[in-house]
């Protein structure tokens, strides 16, 4: 069959969709692209990742032979400059004269920039393509004070990369009373503004910009209200223009205020030229998010192919990312009275506002807004998209059924159509999800993210696919029980039985025993940390060292660059003047970075892996041992100056504190451990934050148990009151080895509290009343434990064996790894960022 | 698949390589990492580079399966990669370099394509 021309205008990422589709869909068709952009597609969306360490290359849509492989022809930084409709040819500007049949205009937009007098300063910046991005990131290495013109959704994720770009002072400049103007309505404004402001912006409102001012580079902005603010650099964020330059010039039609003019099969006012993305203006709408251009570019994709597809407009709900504030928008967020009624929650004290809005007889939702937590997000948007009937108290929506029980969700799930559109990005529907788990087989989020797609986009449907992926499992009778990975179908309780009652002491006969395949990187280092739980055997032995997490393996917590850190054990945080001068002296000759942790303790960064044996060798010469810091093993045991020194001291917690942590020190556990002791009330070691903790009272000790900090912070519960030092002891050795038999892995104290039946109360019974009958043994286990110890640092360095393992590369032992860069920072050296080569 | 002159490095000896893991090789201005499998008696080698934070680090991963599949899993995040294929086993990453391994006389050999 003769192959008809298609030419691409624009290698943005609705162009690059485009492409993807039609070449999947047929191959009656020669695609001929061109890009104004020196690179190939690129992830818009994520465009600010670009800050965090992704480079060009892992921002990119395609791998570097995809237009190739697709026998697609692609013109990188060779804009189209005219088009001519008569003789259906393009021209470009390095002189290309092509022929179409099919014309597809995916020119995108680019940044507003409204006409201040000033705008053409040195320092004044738009944030659309990743040039831009290395502009901003080489002007800031002088700037102290950012600016950020327009507080809508870009406009607030660019201010937050010049927050990341460690500019002292960020400001954010709207013109209209609030923030988000479009998604949000002024109460949630409101709140978000108050959020904002503690991350460190500063947020003015109501403020128009008169003049940009300064010699050639910008120093300050004038405003309209006669106020001005110093600034360095600024970055324009005041809305997008869509790129219709290019119709406009051969006749095609555009909207008065700009963008191309298409119908519902996205074509223009010449037939044979389609708009699609951002530069197309459909129904009074320029579509400014990624989902609708991808299902513009499916609906052309689809009519080429003599499909029958058409646009019908698409739904604006948004998740604001990055950040770090939750705000989402769904539906029709601002619909008010008569036409709906509006459920609202407000927390001032969190900073959280939500509001729904429902209809009038209370059975639909209609739309809404989250601030501050919005986790909600996807159920909310489904249960509007699909005219999901809501239940008698819709409140429940946003409050959580205030009786505690996960059910509605699940049944929130059942009750989705199996067309509900789950990830919008890639339009994938519920049932194709279900269908993947059931007939395809997929039964990891990632399987389903190759098989489907889903996922792949913007990312925010993640957690719904991984929901329907367990409740799909669990509707087609597979007993999901907590299994390892495939290759042990067992929990991790199971596991630890049989690794007792069988004996086993290595991985390979674990795995020879109760496995099969070859392992991985799931049950390599969870049967490692039961193994050294229930045995204390050196953790590198032979066979075992491979199993080990890398941190683990190389007893030492590998860093940013390759290199690792080294945390020597200072128990309590009690440590002589010697032995600081010998830590001093160590990271002199190593050349490491030195730094207070947070465990009160010294940690040294940016030790080469074959430096580490020789480091320690100095460390424990003097004295010191391993800290675990790499473990999932008792850390730190923290300790206030307690009653030798403290006015207030009740008894001595240092003392306690150095006891305790030695007896436990290195304890394997299916997650680290931390510990502090208080020498009172007021608190000072920050007991009651830790899995288990101890405050000194009049009588004894208070034992608090199933705290933690990290990102959900909890607080310790009181087990025991008034006990003694030996008594709680015997506590802390019941409830440690109750905690490493049954807990999940990777669960620390607290979560597996909240997920235990009985809560607090029933750990009491089984810990202080012994109602497993239990006790005595876990007590002897424990003894044994702490019996067996030894520091595994020494017993590495004095194995030729295993110090062999340390050396970069095995055929050139005494090289370093020369890709390792440091940079310097207040006279000390830092790991270089994340970077291309 | 066409023949092309195959350059054999040798590596290092078999007793130097780590059971079941990873070690990295030096080649030249190249790092190359190699990987054993006891219990399957195979050899992989791919590039040391991790695409996803470009990192010196695969030879320091966990090797494992999928499967059938043989895999590494990069220490630093834990992006997965098919050994065989050397294909991204967690979505997004581009994918990575392999190469043949014989042993001969106890070394092991990394072939490199001239
Ligand atoms: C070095 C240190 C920061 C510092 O400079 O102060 C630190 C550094 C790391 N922390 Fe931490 N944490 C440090 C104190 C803390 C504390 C404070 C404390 O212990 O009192 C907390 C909150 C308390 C807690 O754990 O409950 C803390 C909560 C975390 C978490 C969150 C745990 C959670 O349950 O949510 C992680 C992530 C994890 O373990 O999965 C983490 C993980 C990490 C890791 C190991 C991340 C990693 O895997 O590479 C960091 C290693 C850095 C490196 O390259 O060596 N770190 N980390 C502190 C070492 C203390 C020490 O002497 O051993
Ligand atoms: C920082 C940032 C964050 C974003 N976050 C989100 C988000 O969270 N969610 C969301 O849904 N959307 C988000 N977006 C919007 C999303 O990126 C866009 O909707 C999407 O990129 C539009 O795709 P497009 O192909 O239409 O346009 P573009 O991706 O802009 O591509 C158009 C391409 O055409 C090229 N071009 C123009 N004229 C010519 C010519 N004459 N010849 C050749 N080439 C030409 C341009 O140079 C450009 O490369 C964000 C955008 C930015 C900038
Ligand atoms: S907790 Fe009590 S003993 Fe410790 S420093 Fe504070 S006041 Fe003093
Ligand atoms: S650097 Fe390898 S997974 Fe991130």
């Amino acid at each position: 069959m003769n192959q008809k021309t298609v030419v691409v205008i624009g290698n943005g990422m609705v162009g690059h969709k485009f492409c993807e589709k039609l070449a999947a869909k047929s191959d009656n068709f020669k695609i001929i692209v061109f890009g104004e952009e020196p690179r190939r597609a690129y992830d818009r969306v994520h465009l600010s990742e670009y800050f965090n360490g992704k480079t060009a290359e892992d921002l990119s849509l395609s791998h570097e032979n995809w237009y190739n492989e697709q026998n697609i022809i692609l013109h990188l930084g060779d804009p189209v400059k005219e088009i001519d409709r008569e003789n259906k040819t393009i021209h470009s500007s390095k002189g290309l004269i092509l022929n179409y049949d099919y014309l597809v205009l995916a020119t995108g937009s680019s940044a507003f920039v409204p006409d201040i007098p000033g705008v053409d300063k040195d320092g004044v910046f738009v944030y659309r393509t990743i040039e831009d991005l290395e502009l901003i990131k080489n002007y800031a290495l002088n700037a102290k004070t950012g600016s950020v013109l327009g507080g809508g959704l870009l406009g607030l994720e660019a201010a937050k990369a010049l927050i990341d770009l460690n500019l002292k002072e960020t400001h954010v400049i709207e013109f209209a009373p609030r923030l988000m103007p479009r998604q949000i309505d002024s109460a949630g404004s409101q709140m978000l503004q108050t959020k904002l402001s503690t991350l460190g912006l500063s947020i003015y409102t109501n403020k128009g910009t008169s003049s940009i001012e300064g010699e050639n580079r910008i120093e300050y902005l004038k405003f309209n209200d006669g106020s001005e603010l110093k600034t360095d650099i600024l970055v324009i964020s005041a809305g997008i223009r869509p790129r219709d330059e290019l119709a406009k010039l051969c006749g095609i039609e555009v909207g008065t205020r700009g963008g191309i003019l298409v119908n519902e099969a996205m074509q223009t006012s010449d037939p044979s030229v389609f708009a699609i993305g951002e530069c197309a203006l459909f129904n009074h709408n320029i579509y400014g998010l990624i989902a609708p251009g991808y299902e513009m570019a499916e609906v052309v994709a689809a009519n080429l192919c003599e499909g029958d597809k058409t646009f019908h407009g698409f739904d604006m709900s948004t998740k604001l990312k990055l950040i770090g504030v939750d705000v989402a928008s769904f539906g029709d967020p601002f619909i008010t009275e008569p036409d709906s009624r509006s459920i609202l929650f407000e927390d001032t004290h969190k900073g959280i506002y939500k509001r729904i809005n429902i209809s009038n007889d209370g059975k639909y939702l209609l739309g809404g807004i989250l601030i501050g937590e919005a986790e909600a997000y996807n159920m909310l948007l489904q249960t509007v998209n699909n005219k999901i009937a809501l239940p008698p108290n819709p409140e429940d929506l946003i409050l959580g059924s205030r009786g505690g029980s996960s059910q509605t969700e699940n049944a929130g799930l059942a009750g989705l159509p199996d067309d509900a559109l789950i990830c919008s990005c890639e339009g994938v529907s519920k049932g194709s999800i279900c269908n993947a788990v059931s007939l395809e087989g997929c039964e990891s989020v990632d399987a389903i993210k190759k098989c489907t797609k889903a996922g792949t986009g913007c990312g925010g449907c993640i957690p719904m696919v991984k929901d329907l992926m367990v409740h799909t499992m669990k509707e087609n009778g597979k007993y999901i029980r907590n299994v390892v990975c495939e290759h042990f179908q067992l929990s991790r309780q199971e596991l630890y039985d049989l690794i007792k009652i069988h004996n086993l002491k290595s991985y390979e006969q674990v795995l020879d025993n109760v496995g099969k395949g070859d392992g991985c990187e799931i049950c390599k280092p969870l049967v490692s940390s039961l193994l050294a739980s229930i045995w204390n055997d050196m953790i590198l032995k032979r066979g075992n060292d491979t199993a080990q997490d890398s941190n683990d393996r190389f007893l030492a917590n590998i860093q940013k660059g390759g290199t690792y850190s080294v945390v020597p054990r200072i128990p309590g945080g009690e440590i002589k003047p010697e032995k600081l001068v010998i830590i001093g002296e160590v990271a002199e000759k190593y050349g490491l970075y030195t730094k207070i942790t947070g465990g009160q303790r010294i940690d040294m960064f940016g030790a080469h892996l074959s430096d580490l044996p020789l480091i320690w060798e100095e460390l424990i010469a003097a004295g010191f041992e391993s800290g675990h810091a790499y473990g999932k093993a008792l850390r730190t045991v923290k300790s206030c100056v307690g009653s030798t020194w403290c006015r207030f001291g009740l008894h001595d917690s240092v003392s306690y504190a150095i006891r305790i942590e030695e007896r436990y020190r290195g304890l394997r556990a299916p997650h680290k451990l931390k510990s502090a002791v208080s020498g009172c009330i007021r608190e000072c070691a920050e007991a009651q934050s830790k899995d288990f903790g101890i405050i000194a009272t009049e009588k004894g000790w208070n034992l608090y148990v199933c705290g933690n900090g990290g990102s959900k912070p909890q607080h310790a519960l009181l087990l025991a009151s008034d006990v003694d030092s030996d008594t709680c002891i015997k506590y802390i050795d019941r409830f440690l080895m109750f905690y490493i038999r049954t807990a999940d892995p990777l669960t620390r104290t607290a979560p597996w509290l909240n997920k235990m039946e009985g809560g607090i109360e029933y750990l009491r019974n089984v810990v202080v009343n012994d109602s497993l009958g239990m006790a005595a043994q876990w007590e002897i286990e424990m003894q044994n434990i702490v019996n067996s110890y030894q520091c595994e640092w020494k017993t590495a360095i004095e194995d030729p064996e295993i110090r062999k393992r340390f050396n970069h590369f095995v055929n050139a032992p005494e090289e370093k790894d020369p890709s390792i860069k440091f940079d310097e920072m207040r006279g000390q050296k830092k790991a270089a960022n994340w970077t291309t080569a | 698949m066409v023949e092309t002159t195959t350059n054999w490095f040798e590596a290092c000896r078999v007793e130097d390589a780590v059971q079941n893991g990873g070690v990295c090789v030096k080649c030249g201005e190249e790092q190359i990492a190699l990987f054993y499998f006891t219990r399957r008696n195979e050899w992989y080698a791919t590039q040391n580079l991790c695409p996803h934070r470009r990192q010196m680090a695969l030879s320091r991963g966990m090797i494992g399966s999928v499967g059938e599949d043989p895999k590494i899993a990069c220490p630093f995040h834990k992006k997965t990669f098919s050994l065989s294929t050397g294909e991204c086993l967690s979505g997004d990453e581009c994918a990575i370099q392999t190469y043949p391994v014989k042993v001969e006389d106890g070394f092991v050999y990394i072939g490199l394509q001239n």
